[in-house]
């Protein structure tokens, strides 16, 4: 909002917790980053960087949430402040299940090591990556996007949302191949469906809070419709 | 006009500038109208409080005016039942329309017309007499003496201001021995006792506390059923929980008209929302 309330400690308490999650974000999207390096390069550390995140991303949660109730008791918002806590609340739900997702990568990264798979056995993980460097940019986007509250920038994450569902697609039909070629890869590349499907889930968050963005600037309720219906409703 | 003046109930018609994409959420047009404001200009002397006003209230709902103070929505609100006319130098131009009929026609009868369109105001005002007397009292100007008559009347009034069972068994004490909450339950009831068609309300919790208010807030939920009220407050939120439509009113002009739940929500006016999110200064 380009103007402020009568109250500034209002102003205040929503900066804050805006604030917060975007904070939130940030760390969500350098865990997702780095579940990623710690697949490809098969690195244990890394993959226990991204779990202890785990605990910080969700106790950003809960405290966010607890900042939320507190505003909505103290100040019974209305209209587009309203909507701005009402989106907090799903943002960081979304938030911390891409959190969870990365999270799962690791966990993943630690069981394949363990189980003796390393980086000489062929896997897709270059693939992997690609899928993932897609779900990163969505959810750094719609991020970009809650900050500024721009609703372009959110039209863009939903327009983008099917290249990660094709990406995923591909990777399937990829990993059954190798399932074919050589069934000692069977256990291995399940693991990677399940990663893949981390990513995809991802890029779903962040297409959430795009529609969030969407909810807070223009009132309108852009999920479970198409892209065009979504255009025409925020016109 | 006269098109207006000649059917009995016309339908709704949203004279406010909103724009389009926030039109067509509106479902104000299937309503029945029980008082249409048109092109309404008041004038207190030189000065002008009403701006070319027009909304129409629908019948059997709870419709809230709200703005900061000096916006006019008291003023708007005693047109309804003329109650300007006691105003030295108060001149309103344009039409207000109940059940088809220009209320401000030489041939309209104001004491009738106050008896249709009853009023509850900001302080609680019961008349210094007993309870009993105070919900019978207009009934005993129309002439009413039958005393089996005017029983039923205040019981079912008192049961209709949800105060029946507080007062039932000391119906013969002063008025004036109510609480604050009571005593407004009590002025309610003694407006109903006439079976107005219309109820206004000026800020008629502003002197209560919060259970009385929400005691009189309920009461507004129940008597929507039998009566069109238009409720004036401070209180947003009450205006919020008690309302179905809401105006918001600034400057002696309407800026928005809608239902409440899309007022509160998604206003289509700027100036709408940074009144309710506190932004206005």
């Amino acid at each position: 909002m380009n103007h402020k309330h009568i109250s500034t400690q209002y102003d205040a308490e929503l900066a804050g917790v805006s604030g917060r999650v975007l904070e939130m974000g940030g760390l969500v999207e350098s865990q997702t980053a780095q579940a990623m390096y710690a697949l490809q390069h098969f690195s244990g550390e890394t993959a226990s960087q991204v779990l202890a995140q785990e605990e910080r991303v969700n106790q950003m949660e809960v405290d966010i949430d607890r900042e939320l109730w507190s505003i909505i008791a103290r100040r019974q918002p209305t209209a587009s402040d309203l909507r701005l806590l009402v989106s907090v609340a799903k943002a960081i739900a979304n938030l911390e299940r891409a959190g969870d997702e990365a999270a799962r990568v690791a966990r993943t990264v630690q069981r394949l090591i363990n189980t003796g798979v390393s980086s000489r056995l062929r896997l897709p993980v270059v693939d992997l990556g690609h899928a993932t460097n897609l779900a990163l940019a969505q959810l750094r986007k719609a991020l970009d996007g809650y900050a500024r509250l721009d609703v372009d920038c959110a039209i863009e994450v939903l327009k983008q949302d099917d290249m990660i569902d094709q990406e995923f697609d591909g990777l399937m039909r990829k990993l059954v191949t190798y399932m074919m070629e050589d069934p000692r890869n069977i256990s291995a590349c399940i693991d990677l469906v399940f990663v893949a499907k981390a990513i995809e889930r991802i890029g779903d968050h962040a297409k959430n809070l795009a529609e969030a963005i969407i909810y807070v600037v223009k009132g309108a309720d852009v999920r479970h419709i198409s892209i065009d219906d979504a255009q025409a409703a925020i016109r | 006009m006269n098109a207006l003046s000649q059917a009995a109930s016309p339908r709704m018609t949203i004279e406010t500038e909103v724009p389009a994409s926030a039109r067509e959420v509106r479902p104000l047009a299937d309503l029945e109208v029980a008082v249409s404001v048109r092109n309404c200009n008041l004038f207190y002397g030189e000065k002008q409080a009403l701006f070319d006003v027009s909304l129409d209230i629908p019948r059997g709902h709870v419709v809230a005016f709200i703005g900061p103070s000096g916006c006019g929505k008291s003023t708007l609100l005693r047109c309804f039942n003329r109650m300007n006319d006691l105003i030295d130098n108060c001149r309103v131009e344009g039409q207000i329309n109940i059940d088809g009929r220009n209320i401000y026609d030489r041939s309209v009868s104001v004491a009738q017309l106050r008896r249709r369109v009853g009023m509850v105001f900001q302080k609680p005002n019961p008349f210094p007499k007993s309870i009993y007397e105070n919900v019978a009292y207009g009934l005993r100007l129309l002439g009413v003496s039958n005393r089996a008559q005017l029983d039923e009347v205040v019981e079912r009034s008192l049961k209709g201001a949800a105060l029946w069972d507080e007062v039932k068994d000391r119906l013969d004490a002063s008025g004036l021995s109510l609480s604050g909450g009571q005593q407004q339950r009590l002025v309610i009831a003694r407006a109903i006792a006439l079976e107005p068609e219309v109820l206004l309300l000026d800020e008629p919790c502003s002197a209560l506390d919060p259970i009385s208010t929400a005691k009189v807030e309920e009461l507004l939920h129940e008597l929507k059923h039998k009566y069109t009220i238009v409720i004036v407050t401070h209180n947003m939120q009450q205006a919020a929980r008690v309302s179905d439509f809401t105006a918001y009113m600034y400057l002696g002009k309407l800026i928005e008209y809608s239902p409440t739940r899309d007022l509160f929500m998604k206003p289509a006016r700027r100036e709408t929302e940074d009144y309710i999110t506190g932004r206005f200064g």
